[in-house]
């Protein structure tokens, strides 16, 4: 039988952890040592729902539900003076807790301060577009969609934007393969030669670390060059020289005598 | 018929026959005035634009999911990728992000070299822009004359750090290298050159009546669309908003600098040329005021961190443990602190920064780029309807959108 392997996270782990290793945290300080962000947080209190409230790193971050996101976006921009959706994406929490992670990164230009509107996503929930407040957030929400399968209700133009259209899965989530999937190594193959031609052309292999040194198809091996197609192994490989100039020269191009080369070493400038 | 499956041009519902006047083109994806793999479906209504849809993608190379599955030095240089034009910049929004999160001190050293190597780079792609974007709009010879001085700009990268236009010059915690012999007599030769050649753009360019006609009053942004589609750099400055965060939020030297932010309420294209030009100045200003500092600093590269960091090569090469420590940050990779990070810093672009979710790991959990060049090209669906097919390459141009940034 095959071994079982987890496939909820599909991302690269580190192979050694120490047991005894305490991962650290970046502080987190409280929003009322701010002056500004104190007005903030408190002006967002009084009307909307605040699950957390710190400061990390300089950036006021707010925890809200994730059903006010464009009543607290608008608040934000008419009242408290962010008026520019910097960022806004979402991060994959699906195999431990079921729910996204949505970010806003917003900017307020007067008083130069960033804060980061978060808020948890149910699977199967959908977002609201904000397009209609702030634009950027037009492209944001197609590639948040594109990229992680995050739904957004009343988009104008709810399209994959960076993947192709006919595309299958979500190529940021934890469960997709860094190489792609079943489907992605099947999808060119389909596009170009058609799907009844499959069991000719094979799977796509989209490993670009791959190397196949007697594949005399895809790979070229300097100074061992043999024909197109030829089968070869071990041993096999014949010593070519390799001449970067015909023999005797070509038309206007004298051959290279490397003795009689000089090098600029510097520039006249 | 239309086979799903075949490579045949096919188009999404998008219908060419039209019974009305209207007429709808593909611009792109192989366009030479698309500054790289954008695909603009334009509708028109003789030579006016009505609806516009770009189409990006093309270019997508999935960064965000390289990052996610490489150690942290591993990615450096790939972001080099992203905005081609001006490597470093890219290379340093990235490790500030990272130092931000494991908090570390920067050397003083490596901070002047960081920053010149910064105004270098936004130098040498406001050439570039002026370059390409002068030649779409048919200024041949302003073309030559940029890229000659790019090409000095390239030389003296080379010299620091033996590449040209993937540069990975900088690292997470300093830089690599300290600066060769004489590179910073040789920085000082150019930058006395080149207010002299930045007169001379201006000369061929700013009253020129085919620059002024092509340019003025073209792809206008207004200081509330430039906010509300999250422009920034030149882009947001050009439309009235006294925006740069090297002042406002300033990281590394810059507030130890004296530079001037240019900024016009006009919009158009021609005030980002203007922006353009002017930009280049103070960068020059920048590096002369940087050089004298240069000879105060002590020798140290790198931060001292040994939790992230490796010792310096000399220590790796003679002390045990440093070899031991070095031996599992290559292998492992650092682990920073669990939370999260964004900086965001004044690429030549405008605002690029990497958000970076760590959770105590040596991969980051996301790390999302915020590359200016993605809204510049999306607010194009918004500027375009309105204009004519020959502004519609004035206004790609003018944008100084870079594909890499793009689709990342």
């Amino acid at each position: 039988m095959r071994k079982y392997t987890d496939k909820k996270d599909v991302q690269k782990k580190a192979y050694y952890n120490d047991r005894f290793y305490v991962t650290p945290q970046v502080a987190k300080l409280n929003p009322q040592e701010d002056a500004v962000f104190a007005e903030d947080i408190q002006m967002l209190e009084s009307t909307f729902t605040i699950n957390e409230a710190y400061i990390q790193l300089g950036h006021l971050v707010v925890y809200i539900n994730a059903v006010d996101n464009k009543s607290v976006l608008s608040f934000m921009k008419d009242e408290l003076g962010y008026e520019m959706l910097i960022e806004h994406s979402a991060m994959d929490w699906l195999a431990k807790r079921g729910e996204y992670e949505i970010f806003y990164e917003l900017l307020n230009l007067q008083t130069a301060k960033r804060l980061r509107l978060k808020m948890y996503l149910k699977k199967e929930a959908a977002l609201e577009s904000v397009q209609d407040i702030f634009r950027s957030a037009d492209w944001s929400e197609r590639e948040m969609y594109d990229m992680l399968g995050v739904k957004v209700n009343n988009h104008p133009y709810m399209k994959r934007i960076l993947m192709p259209d006919d595309w299958q899965g979500h190529p940021l989530l934890k469960t997709y393969p860094l190489q792609g999937d079943e489907a992605a190594s099947w999808y060119e193959v389909d596009k170009i030669f058609g799907k009844e031609n499959r069991h000719i052309i094979g799977p796509e292999n989209r490993d670009s670390a791959m190397i196949d040194r007697y594949d005399t198809k895809r790979f070229a091996r300097l100074g061992h060059e043999v024909n197109f197609g030829v089968t070869i192994g071990e041993g096999q490989e014949p010593i070519t020289e390799v001449r970067y100039q015909e023999d005797g020269g070509v038309f206007l191009v004298k051959k290279l005598d490397p003795a009689k080369t000089k090098t600029i070493t510097d520039r006249d400038r | 018929m239309q086979h799903k499956n075949r490579l045949k041009p096919f188009f999404e519902n998008i219908n060419f026959d039209r019974e009305d006047n209207k007429m709808v083109i593909n611009f792109g994806p192989q366009h030479p005035s698309a500054h790289g793999q954008l695909r603009l479906i334009l509708e028109l209504e003789g030579e006016q634009v009505t609806r516009a849809i770009p189409d990006i993608g093309y270019l997508h190379r999935g960064m965000e999911k390289m990052g996610e599955n490489m150690i942290y030095n591993e990615f450096m240089p790939t972001t080099d990728r992203m905005d081609y034009i001006a490597a470093s910049s890219n290379n340093y929004a990235f490790a500030l992000s990272a130092e931000r999160l494991m908090g570390l001190e920067v050397p003083r050293r490596a901070q002047v070299i960081r920053m010149i190597l910064l105004e270098l780079n936004r130098l040498m792609s406001h050439l570039f822009w002026l370059a390409t974007h002068a030649l779409d709009v048919g200024a041949m010879t302003i073309f030559i004359y940029a890229f000659r001085e790019r090409e000095y700009i390239l030389d003296l990268i080379e010299d620091y750090c033996g590449a040209r236009l993937t540069h990975s010059a900088i690292r997470i915690g300093g830089v690599p290298l300290d600066l060769p012999e004489g590179w910073l007599a040789r920085v000082l030769v150019l930058m006395k050159k080149m207010p002299n050649d930045i007169k001379d753009y201006e000369a061929l360019l700013d009253q020129n009546r085919i620059w002024k006609m092509r340019l003025e009053d073209v792809g206008t942004i207004s200081t509330e669309m430039a906010k509300s589609w999250g422009c920034t750099g030149v882009m947001l400055r050009a439309s009235g908003v006294n925006w740069d965060i090297r002042k406002e939020q300033p990281y590394e030297l810059y507030n130890e600098v004296e530079f001037d932010v240019p900024v016009s309420d006009r919009g158009d294209s021609y005030a980002r040329y203007k922006m353009y030009m002017e930009e280049m100045r103070q960068s020059i200003r920048i590096i002369e005021q940087l050089v004298p500092m240069y000879a105060k600093t002590d020798r140290a590269l790198m931060a001292h961190a040994p939790q992230y960091i490796s010792a310096p090569k000399e220590q790796i090469m003679t002390q045990n443990y440093s070899l031991m420590q070095h031996f599992v940050l290559v292998t492992q990779g650092m682990r920073p602190p669990v939370g999260e990070s964004y900086v965001g810093t004044e690429s030549p672009k405008g605002e690029l920064g990497f958000y970076i979710n760590s959770q105590g790991g040596p991969y980051p959990y996301r790390l999302k780029v915020r590359a200016p060049s993605f809204w510049h090209t999306g607010i194009l669906q918004d500027i375009l309807p309105g204009h004519y097919v020959a502004d519609v390459v004035t206004i790609i141009g003018s944008y100084n959108i870079v594909f890499g940034e793009v689709d990342r």
